[in-house]
């Protein structure tokens, strides 16, 4: 069993899922008078994917391999994303919003701030402009 | 000839000045609402409703059939573009789609799916005008038994989605299957898995995940690379936009079977133009000489989706206008509006009704032509999107992602699920999973599961119901031959070593 293999880890993550899965559903009626009760469905499907996935762990490939350069790229954008979710109700869409594409401009792709200023406020003037202005949608 | 007829009275009508411009007005939104994600048909007819209690029936009937098929047409065009899914239906054309934007046949892409929304549209109606009351009576003989095995044929579709690995594909299903499974149960309102969240009781909305999977799991898999990308190729010319004379005749199977697939899905209520998509998309995959390179940019896998879920508005009228039976959010929105102008759908609706009946079915035709005539000149503009420089289009696509999001649920908690599927469709992608079972067990894990338990109901416990009735019987045993495909296959693959 290889220990960096991808199909190892992300195996066992979904083998925890459908042990959680097969547990929780155990806890809810499985056949009752009027018929399959809501346990039913997830139990069945809690099981396929307990096996599947030890399967998945038993029969990894050796020339499995993930390639993790520039990953952390993309966590660190994923991060800057949920925080500007997070502080979405403190500070509103277009600030966040602002903020977020600033962040992507000057220091994910390194352009001048100038630059990357001009980027936030037009993107975040464009969607004003275009949803609750245009269309009547509602910002988050 | 009654039928010749009827239509000859429905273009009189349709064609009067009052009801082009309804027409026009209804496919015009509808295009609008179909590209913006989140912001889907049922919205926007319910919002309309109202003001059409000032308008002629037929005029209002018109311009909100329009928004319905319209919103079709216009569904493709982020996908393609962005990897954005405007609307649930067009998810499968993302896999495609985008990949034919990546290879700069953005232009080809669109067009196709004009193409094919034109093509299939057209179909629907003539099964709206054709065959309308016999197969209303045929969706009728479909009680939960046959549902469970249309949803059972659906999912038997992961074979034909997945990538390498077959283990992956049918996880990435079983975990769609969870996603639908979360909230209250209806059957004995029991929370499943919501994890003391109040916000999760009612389930996490197909939107959510989607756009969460596709287009947040793009973005961040393109931020991987610190050199902003070259901005994808767009050739130049109207003529090297649109899609060529190959393109077409790779399509003819793909427009043929997603018309009449399209179309006869949409007749069974409550079945929807996003299995209807799948299957499709399943079936030419299956049907194709080129299986393999399904999934990076083919273009009879634009073709095939975008054909069935344009052909199934006009079979999603049927059980609407011959019944009264609505099978979608759109078509139970239609139905409150005859009924709130007066009418009665059912059997008798077309006899009673004939000028209101045939002027829809006329206007659909001209709102066809008038699509096909709005969207193929838009195909250059909507091409420019991809010459925006990286930096400019992602975090775009990440605001339209949220406001999709927010503008379909109103729930700040929902825009939170939307970071956290994000990061679960990079990671998929990262580790080879593929997205588009999760989606398809998202998609058909509630209604199978509803099917299954009132099958069962109906039986008292009994699994034999699932194969004594012809219909689920047929569907289930399709379903297991789908299933074992890559068996034979890879028996057959084992039996020709030996032999060599």
């Amino acid at each position: 069993m290889r220990l960096r293999s991808p199909d190892l880890w992300s195996g066992l993550a979904l083998a925890a899922l459908g042990g959680y899965i097969v547990y929780t559903a155990r806890g809810w009626e499985y056949l009752g008078q009027d018929g399959p009760g809501p346990g039913f469905f997830p139990l069945w499907y809690g099981i396929a994917m307990l096996a599947l996935s030890l399967l998945l762990v038993f029969s990894q490939k050796e020339d499995q391999k993930v390639e993790w350069k520039g990953a952390g790229r993309a966590f660190a954008t994923w991060g800057a994303f949920a925080v500007s979710v997070a502080v979405l109700q403190i500070v509103g869409f277009l600030i966040s919003f602002a903020v977020l594409s600033f962040f992507i401009v000057a220091v994910m792709y390194r352009r001048p701030p100038g630059v990357a200023a001009l980027v936030a406020l037009g993107v975040a003037a464009g969607f004003y402009l275009i949803f609750p202005l245009a269309l009547g949608v509602a910002l988050p | 000839m009654e039928i010749f007829g009827g239509l000859l009275h429905g273009f009189a009508l349709a064609l009067q000045p009052v009801n082009l411009f309804w027409c026009f007005v209804g496919v015009f939104l509808g295009t609008i609402v179909g590209i913006m994600p989140g912001l889907g048909p049922p919205a926007t007819i319910a919002m309309l409703l109202p003001l059409t209690f000032l308008m002629n029936p037929a005029s209002a009937m018109i311009m909100l059939a329009g928004i319905y098929y319209g919103a079709k047409y216009g569904g493709s065009t982020t996908s393609i573009l962005l990897n954005v899914p405007g609307e649930s239906a067009s998810v499968v054309t993302c896999l495609d789609g985008y990949q034919m934007a990546r290879k700069g046949r953005a232009g080809a892409a669109l067009g196709i799916a004009a193409i094919a929304s034109f093509i299939a549209g057209t179909v629907g109606v003539l099964g709206l005008m054709l065959v309308a009351p016999p197969l209303a009576r045929f969706a009728l003989a479909f009680s939960s038994p046959e549902y469970f095995g249309l949803m059972a044929l659906g999912l038997a579709m992961v074979v034909l989605l997945a990538g390498r690995s077959m283990v992956k594909a049918l996880l990435a299903m079983l975990l769609g299957l969870w996603l639908a499974g979360i909230g209250t149960d209806l059957f004995s309102s029991e929370s499943r898995f919501t994890f003391g969240r109040m916000e999760l009781l009612s389930g996490i909305d197909f939107v959510v995940v989607a756009i969460g999977v596709f287009a947040i799991g793009e973005v961040l898999a393109n931020m991987e690379e610190a050199t902003p990308a070259a901005p994808l190729p767009i050739p130049k010319g109207l003529r090297n936009l649109l899609p060529t004379v190959q393109d077409l005749k790779d399509c003819r199977f793909a427009f043929a079977q997603g018309s009449v697939l399209g179309f006869l899905i949409g007749v069974l209520p409550g079945a929807g133009s996003t299995i209807a998509s799948f299957i499709s998309y399943g079936v030419e995959k299956a049907f194709s000489r080129r299986r393999d390179e399904f999934g990076t940019g083919v273009v009879e896998g634009v073709a095939a989706p975008e054909g069935a879920n344009n052909s199934e508005t006009g079979g999603a009228l049927v059980p609407l206008l011959t019944l009264g039976i609505p099978g979608s959010g759109t078509t139970a929105i239609l139905l409150a509006a005859l009924v709130l102008w007066g009418f009665k759908p059912g059997p008798l609706f077309i006899s009673d009704n004939p000028s209101l009946f045939w002027s829809l079915v006329a206007s659909m035709y001209i709102g066809n032509v008038m699509l096909l005539v709005l969207n193929l000149p838009l195909v250059p503009l909507f091409a420019q999107v991809l010459r925006a420089p990286a930096y400019v289009l992602f975090p775009i696509i990440l605001g339209i992602s949220m406001v999709g999001v927010y503008s379909t649920s109103g729930s700040l908690f929902d825009v939170g699920l939307l970071a956290g599927f994000g990061l679960l469709g990079y990671l998929m992608r990262k580790l080879d999973y593929p997205s588009a079972p999760l989606i398809l067990g998202l998609v058909l894990g509630g209604a199978m599961e509803r099917a299954l338990r009132q099958s069962l109901m109906m039986s008292e416990g009994s699994l034999s119901i699932l194969v004594a009735r012809p219909i689920s019987a047929v569907m289930l045993s399709l379903a297991l031959l789908i299933l074992l495909i890559p068996l034979f296959s890879r028996v057959n693959a084992w039996r020709q070593k030996l032999l060599s």
